[in-house]
């Protein structure tokens, strides 16, 4: 039977390694070794860190070599990630040094973050430890599948196999529950170099591959080519005639001629070009890992944070979603506060809605609830955005379905998506976004239309009580509009009632509500600025409306006769006796500020799109 | 292209283009190296041709001439917005090597940096830096902040995962961005080589048989012994030495450089 050469298919490959385990259990020995013992160290390393040593009256060590900071020798711990490059048998390592103190957690996700297999240390004469749980249990979170178990300092133990064979089982019961599936355990000594680099004959009873070995045993990932398309955006620019999008494909390819569809805002186009800088010839596709650049064949408004895919296989949408996530900020996590979470290139703000369960990762089972997550914590989470945000479960897709939370300025904490968590909305959401997908469009697109216009389509909500002066702003707001040039309808609701609601009972206020809002989304597909009051509609009928007409700009006006608090996500709030003009002036610079009306009011339209 | 040089290429666009949407006030420090060239060219592909922020040379008056043409020549034919630093008030004063490397090098370099960065108040800096350059380089995160006095805590680096980057920072703090953490001096040639990327020639032997294998200012810097004359010849010599790429650069002696980053050195 033919078999490939070992090492002719990885000549150049990359693999990235982290090694974990608990503070003091030898993570740095074991690294120092494993360059000392395949001659893998700069010249003159070894010796000047020992010469150091003797100057200093203090016993070499070698996790000395990679420990840069002074502090980090003096305390003989590791305070942050050090990345250091081996290559061995043609293949190229990687090998992320992660700290073990549990103040230094943060530091070990970094680094564990980054790599595609662990080696997880253990000393066999302290045996598993807290943060051999914890680092277990956050690269089964980081979604590291690959682990080996070094189990080290057997020295210490009298290279004794029961003393191995006991930490093994522990530890082999432990992962199981994680459902992470070791690949082997090794019984070494990083001190004395056995079974680092060479046999340890130390421990004749140990037949399986030294670390070394078992560097060459893990596998390098799969490419995620085949997996369906998610390219978030990342930017748009237009630095010359090109109007690129930005951003890096997550999983899948691209090619010229691709139907993209863009969510959450649904819109969709196909892909003109592939720009590539200094690439000949000039690519026609692009594929999983690539940052790249399209352009379309329409000029659609798109933002960061979208993410595309094709039409056959859309990303998940809604305001809500169920995760596990790992805090490490200085502050606890707590319910019913705002964070900013970002997860690909969308940023949006959050809150948490319910903490269900805070994980004890010694030993798995949930702790008593409490309404904070405190750092170094594992829980159980529903997080609600503020607006719809774009993801996937992360068992489906990695990358769009991990997210991190910030607190203040700091990244604070890490999740993954289990469940998606429906909302109110989505019946309406879904149907607006089967709309968009299937719309068939003419050959004047929104930008021509804006162009020719001078402004961009928007939804102008006026809400409040009877009897605020809702309609005498949106009489005012119209004239003024068209006016000075702009193409502005006034949509009461009442209007709807008598005619095509003329089949609704009064208390029919759902379908109600959907028909005006897909009323308004057609009418503002035609290029339109709509100016719509109605007394009928209540705080959770205007989201509702917003959901449907989604993406299009939409601004709210509150008005009352005093204060009062206005509904979530109003822009512009007016109570007390009013001077509509001065009110319509305010809507007006609203309507400049969000890109809608390109100039100012009055002057000759003549609209220039641009990011 | 071979397919790790493209896994780095990928993956320091990705960084440039987080670090140009969320910094208003951007700007790259070039220092004419291998290095900063590759990541000027990196600016180049991220932006399709386009260097959308300022390039900074800190001067310290003590550089190889031959740096200053080339700097002058690509600044031109790349269109490049060039801003210049230099501590003249120090060099006044006759700052210079022999009062102390790291005293000098804090002096005109370091302090030369946090004089232009305040006064153009840019808010994120890019660097060539590399992980496997020196140890305390190993440690940095692709966003790593500076406070007020542009002094990096090591102690309180904040988490980087799955490329979700420290963009927001309180007033008056900068962070210096990282793009090339992730290449070794050898992926830097080869990339040179692949892109065909025009690198200065003090890089190559001619005729003498010494070249420099790492670029900083005159006195500080010795050229190596080599007869390297090409980018082939250079990545052929590197694969099979053990010598560090900085042996030629004396601030690296003893903690020279943990003390000099400490305090905001790249």
């Amino acid at each position: 039977m033919p078999t490939l050469a070992p090492s002719a298919p990885r000549a150049r490959e990359h693999l990235n390694i982290v090694i974990v385990g608990h503070v003091d259990h030898g993570k740095s020995t074991l690294l120092g070794r494993l360059y000392a013992d395949t001659g893998s160290l700069p010249d003159g390393k070894l010796d000047k860190v020992r010469d150091i040593c003797r100057r200093q009256g203090k016993e070499f060590e070698y996790a000395f070599l990679f420990d840069a900071f002074l502090e980090e020798q003096e305390q003989g711990i590791t305070i942050d990630t050090a990345r250091t490059f081996f290559k061995w048998e043609g293949r190229h390592y990687i090998i992320i040094d992660a700290p073990g103190h549990k103040e230094f957690l943060k530091n070990m996700v970094s680094g564990a973050a980054r790599a595609e297999a662990a080696l997880l240390v253990i000393d066999a004469h302290e045996g598993v430890k807290e943060q051999s749980k914890k680092h277990g249990y956050l690269l089964s979170l980081l979604g590291i599948r690959q682990v080996a178990v070094i189990v080290n300092k057997m020295d210490l133990v009298g290279y004794r196999q029961d003393v191995f064979e006991a930490i093994e089982k522990e530890y082999r019961a432990f992962l199981a529950l994680l459902k992470v599936t070791p690949e082997r355990f090794v019984p070494v000594s990083a001190k004395l170099g056995a079974n680092i680099a060479r046999q340890g004959e130390e421990m004749p009873w140990y037949t399986g591959p030294t670390v070394l070995e078992t560097l060459g045993l893990f596998r390098k990932e799969a490419s995620q080519e085949r997996q369906p398309l998610r390219f978030p955006v990342q930017d748009v620019y237009k630095f010359d005639a090109r109007r690129i999008i930005a951003g890096r494909i997550a999983t899948g390819k691209v090619r010229v001629g691709d139907r993209l569809v863009f969510s959450p805002s649904n819109k969709s186009a196909m892909i003109k070009t592939i720009e590539a800088f200094n690439v000949e010839p000039v690519p026609t596709e692009a594929t999983a890992g690539q940052s790249t650049g399209i352009t379309l064949d329409e000029q659609i408004f798109i933002m960061r944070g979208e993410i595309a895919s094709h039409e056959d296989s859309v990303p998940l949408v809604s305001t809500a979603f169920r995760c596990n996530l790992f805090w490490m900020g200085r502050r606890p996590l707590e319910a019913g506060k705002k964070y900013l979470l970002r997860l690909a290139t969308r940023e949006v703000e959050c809150e948490i809605v319910a903490l269900h369960r805070i994980i004890d990762t010694m030993d798995l089972a949930a702790r008593e609830t409490k309404t904070s997550v405190g750092r170094n914590e594992v829980a159980e989470l529903t997080i609600r955005t503020k607006a719809p945000i774009t993801f996937d479960l992360y068992s489906d897709f990695e990358a769009t379905g991990r997210f991190v939370l910030v607190d203040q300025y700091d990244v604070s904490g890490g999740g993954i998506v289990t469940e998606v968590v429906k909302d109110e909305h989505t019946v309406l959401r879904e149907e607006a976004r089967r709309r968009d997908i299937a719309w068939v469009k003419g050959d004047v697109g929104a930008e021509d239309r804006a162009r020719h216009f001078g402004h961009r389509d928007a939804l102008v909500l006026i809400t409040g009580k009877r009897h605020t002066g809702k309609s005498m702003l949106a009489r005012q707001l119209e004239v003024r509009l068209v006016a000075d040039g702009r193409h502005a309808y006034l949509l009461d609701g009442a209007n709807l009632r008598r005619g095509l609601d003329a089949d609704l009972a009064e208390e029919d206020t759902g379908e109600i509500v959907r028909r005006f809002g897909e009323v308004a989304r057609l009418l503002m597909d035609t290029g339109l600025i709509v100016i719509s009051t109605t007394n009928a509609f209540a705080g959770a009928d205007h989201q509702a409306i917003r959901t449907l007409v989604h993406p299009t700009p939409v601004i709210t006006v509150h008005m009352s006769k005093s204060e009062e608090a206005p509904p979530p996500d109003t822009d512009l709030v007016f109570a007390g006796p009013k001077d509509f003009e001065a009110i319509a002036d305010q809507v007006i610079e609203e309507l400049k500020r969000r890109g809608v009306l390109a100039q100012a009011i009055g002057a000759k339209p003549q609209f220039h799109y641009s990011i | 292209m071979d397919s790790h040089l493209r896994q780095l290429e990928d993956q320091s666009v990705y960084i440039l283009r987080e670090a140009y949407k969320h910094f208003d006030h951007l700007a790259m420090l070039w220092s004419m190296g291998k290095d900063s060239t590759v990541l000027l060219w990196l600016v180049r592909k991220a932006f399709f041709g386009h260097v959308p922020f300022p390039l900074i040379h800190i001067d310290t008056s003590y550089k190889i001439p031959a740096m200053i043409e080339y700097r002058d020549r690509i600044a031109r034919e790349w269109r490049l917005n060039l801003v210049i630093g230099m501590n003249t008030e120090a060099l006044a004063q006759g700052m210079n090597h022999t009062m102390g490397r790291v005293t000098c090098c804090t002096a005109l370099k370091t302090n030369g940096m946090k004089n232009l960065i305040a006064a153009k108040g840019y808010t994120g800096i890019i660097l060539g830096v590399r992980a496997d350059e020196e140890g305390t380089r190993a440690k940095e995160r692709y966003f790593s902040p500076r406070d007020k006095h542009g002094d990096w805590d090591f102690r309180e680096q904040p988490p980087e995962l799955w490329d979700q980057f420290k963009t927001t920072f309180p007033e008056g703090t900068h962070i210096r961005i990282h793009p090339l953490l992730d290449w070794t001096e050898i992926n830097i040639w080869e990339y040179i080589r692949a892109e065909n990327i025009p690198i200065i020639d003090l890089y190559f032997d001619k005729g003498d048989g010494t070249r420099y294998r790492s670029l900083g200012c005159a006195p500080c810097t010795f050229p190596i012994k080599s007869t390297a004359k090409t980018v082939d010849e250079i990545i052929e010599e590197l694969r099979s030495t053990t010598v560090a790429e900085r042996s030629g650069r004396a601030q690296d002696e003893g903690r020279g450089m943990e003390l000099l980053r400490k305090d905001g050195y790249m």
